[in-house]
């Protein structure tokens, strides 16, 4: 089963190879991941897609948590979500096919960004089975190039936001060490 | 005052209060090692920078503090990664200090450049480039408290030559601010109670405990859970001295080469209390039919071992000695209720001791192991290499004293056992360490012989010679039909004797049986380093063995 996961992680220098390392390491598959700013510039968000049963995607959580630069992992998949995605497609799109074209661009609301005489770009965002379903339909026309940025995902109702930076402080004591924040405390 | 980077360095170290320090310097590090000069933090010259890491391992095995090994860049640096894949896979705390080029030459190709961040970030369990001379002080701090707390594990600090020589004011941070990493302490209530309700209910209960227990420092709850419920114990090789191996509760090592009445204990329990311990496959044997009737406990700070390869009925994330703690106030005495499955494993423990063959003429290395443990009361500080000696000693030193055997068990990395021994003595100077090593194993690692021959490091190196790779060569007779492919040693053997010698350090030889323990006294009455070079018999194999893939009761028993 496919799990969308959002995580969020300190802006650091070479936080994306630790974990797209992670996922190599430990043969975990992944589908899609995307990171960038948050509104907070010392934390990015990633958004990961990955797929397998639920022991694998749990084991993929807990060693995302284990990273030292991540802040906080979440499964979006069952929570309401939406997610998007921003697609550009090059189609072969000569005279005799172009208005075909412009209606599967217009049925689907997506936008075309260059036109020259044998090609049309078209810009599309949207969830997974829009922008499946678009591709599907254009296929037969000629796809010369596909980019796609791999999905972005925002639960509807719950926030995923990093709690403050001083959070994590911990000053040792006789004989253990004093935790303040109990974040990641997973309980199995 | 300004001091430069690599002063901030050493400072901080002082400041973690390192009291000494493996290394071998070059190029990249050369600052740094100039300020060391200057500190009293002691400093171990080392051959070779995979010696350094198993030492500063050993050292933080001992002691639970982090041991730190200071290296130059480049080739010095790719040579600590075994040190570190080793450290890691067996929790062991370390700080790795590597020099790098300057930040403006990264990238480049530079002389001695590698991406030591880049290399090492799958086997440590934090890695930092510094990039600014005003970001040492808090990086030191975080790699100390990351390499110490929690799950522990060796921590890499790349360190550019330029950073070194830039200039800062000194100020060392009181406190660690990192959101992203917090600890478990104690465990959650309501699973304690879930935990103890199983335990007071099961009939054929047994407890599984690995080096979780042994990091924890938890070896005085472990003993009052087993007084107080009765319930056996097996632990795993790491977990070796949590639980006094001649005490009627210990059912011994449990896996591969453990004892078959732990084996036939884990397989028929109907609860199995898992403790600092992971599931390793050389633990479970085929992992479908592990303990086929058993609920699981699984108590262990690090929740992403929970669950890994087996499915758990109840879990307390935390530290296991504070979750013994909150458990030991749950449990009842079990010795009435589980009297059967006590006589039952009592019976097992008659029919399959552990036992080898006495003979006359060869010398077996189980009896050497038993011998240098009966002669230590079995209280020494134990370390070996990889290989049949590892699991003999494992069967036969029998341990009573937490950190008392240092071995690598995740990795197998051979050449664990002699510069461990040197980080452990260095640790602990007045206590007893001794290196169990095989021909094989020892001379991956060799050339520390001359770290402990020139700071008089008092180790006793007993090396069993039987001219193979003798666990290699016992796989090839049991399942590669006797063809001894790359195994064998033979006459391509230095002279241990002359090797002893050529560094200045005292041999021993034992050819005979009436030599062990005579041999062993000497060893241990000498003051400096030794070697006993012991002649054993050549084609012996480990037994009992669960062969790689079986169940755990599918025991191979023909010692």
């Amino acid at each position: 089963m496919k799990h969308t996961i959002g995580v969020l992680v300190e802006n650091h220098f070479g936080v994306l190879a630790r974990v797209s390392g992670l996922f190599s390491a430990r043969g975990f598959n992944i589908d899609s991941l995307t990171v960038g700013e948050t509104e907070d510039a010392e934390v990015s968000r990633m958004t990961i897609v990955a797929h397998g049963d639920d022991r694998v995607v749990a084991q993929i959580m807990k060693q995302l948590n284990k990273l030292i630069d991540v802040i906080k992992v979440v499964d979006l998949t069952n929570d309401e979500l939406i997610d998007r995605e921003l697609v550009l497609v090059k189609v072969s799109a000569p005279a005799q096919s172009r208005n075909e074209v412009m209606q599967i661009v217009n049925t689907f609301r997506a936008k075309i960004v260059d036109v020259n005489s044998k090609t049309l770009t078209i810009e599309v965002t949207g969830g997974e089975s829009k922008i499946d379903a678009m591709l599907e339909l254009l296929r037969p026309f000629g796809i010369f190039e596909v980019v796609r940025t791999g999905l972005i995902a925002m639960a509807r109702k719950s926030e995923l936001t990093a709690p403050p930076k001083q959070a994590g402080i911990s000053t040792e004591v006789k004989g253990g060490v004093k935790n303040k924040s109990a974040a990641k405390l997973a309980k199995v | 005052m300004k001091l430069t980077g690599a002063q901030i360095l050493i400072k901080s170290l002082e400041e973690e209060g390192v009291d000494v320090v493996f290394g071998l310097p070059g190029g990249a590090i050369l600052p740094t090692f100039d300020a060391l000069y200057d500190s009293k933090i002691k400093f171990i010259l080392v051959r070779h920078e995979q010696g350094a890491t198993h030492m500063a391992d050993g050292y933080g095995r001992a002691t639970g503090k982090p041991g730190v090994c200071l290296v130059t860049s480049g080739p010095a640096a790719t040579n600590t990664v075994t040190g570190l894949a080793t450290a890691y896979m067996d929790s062991a705390p370390l700080v790795c200090i590597t020099g790098q080029v300057a930040t403006t030459a990264i990238g480049s190709d530079a002389f001695q450049e590698a991406d030591v961040v880049g290399i090492t970030r799958p086997v440590t369990k934090h890695n930092y480039l510094v990039r600014d001379v005003h970001d040492i002080t808090r990086i030191v701090k975080e790699a100390f408290y990351l390499a110490r707390t929690g799950r522990p594990g060796p921590v890499l600090i790349d360190f550019p030559v330029d950073v070194s020589r830039a200039t800062a004011e000194y100020e060392y941070p009181a406190e660690v601010s990192i959101r992203g990493y917090s600890i478990p302490s104690k465990g959650d209530p309501d699973q304690i109670l879930k935990a103890a309700a199983l335990i007071n209910q099961a009939k054929r209960p047994c407890l599984y405990v690995g080096g979780g227990a042994v990091g924890s420092g938890a070896h005085k709850e472990v003993f009052e859970l087993v007084e107080k419920t009765g319930i056996p114990i097996t632990t795993t090789v790491l977990g070796l001295g949590i639980f006094p191996e001649d005490h009627p509760s210990s059912l011994r090592m449990l896996g591969m080469h453990g004892t078959v009445y732990a084996n036939y204990s884990v397989q028929q329990s109907d609860l199995l209390i898992a403790v600092g311990a992971r599931f390793d496959d050389r633990v479970t044997g085929h992992i479908e039919k592990f303990c086929p009737q058993a609920k699981i406990i699984h108590i262990d700070i690090d929740p992403a071992s929970i669950a890994k390869t087996v499915r758990v009925d109840v879990s307390v994330v935390g530290d296991v000695r504070h979750v013994l703690k909150q458990l030991n106030k749950q449990v009842k005495d079990r010795r009435r209720d589980i009297r059967v499955w006590l006589e039952q494993i009592d019976a097992w423990k008659k029919k399959h001791p552990l036992k080898y063959k006495q003979s006359d003429d060869v010398i077996r290395q189980e009896h050497i192991i038993a011998k240098i443990g009966e002669v230590t009361k079995h209280e020494a500080i134990v370390t070996t290499g990889v290989g049949q000696h590892q699991m003999w000693t494992a069967q036969w030193y029998q341990f009573k004293t937490p950190r008392g055997m240092l071995t690598s068990g995740g990795l197998g990395t051979m050449g664990y056992g002699l510069p461990s021994a040197i980080g452990a003595q260095m640790a602990r100077p007045n206590e007893t360490v001794i290196c169990i090593d095989g021909d094989g194993s020892v001379q991956m690692t060799s050339c520390e012989l001359a770290t402990a021959a020139y700071y008089k490091i008092p180790v006793k190196l007993f090396i069993m010679d039987n001219n193979h790779h003798g666990m290699v060569r016992q796989w090839q007779e049991l399942f590669y039909r006797h063809r001894y492919s790359g195994s064998q040693l033979g006459a391509s053997n230095p002279d241990f004797m002359k090797l002893a010698d050529a560094y200045g350090i005292k041999a021993i030889q034992i050819r005979q049986a009436d030599q062990v323990v005579p041999g062993i006294k000497e060893a241990l009455a000498h003051k400096g380093p030794v070697l006993v070079h012991c002649l054993v018999s050549k084609e012996d194999n480990v037994f009992p063995m669960v062969p790689a893939g079986h169940a755990l009761d599918q025991v191979m028993d023909m010692a």
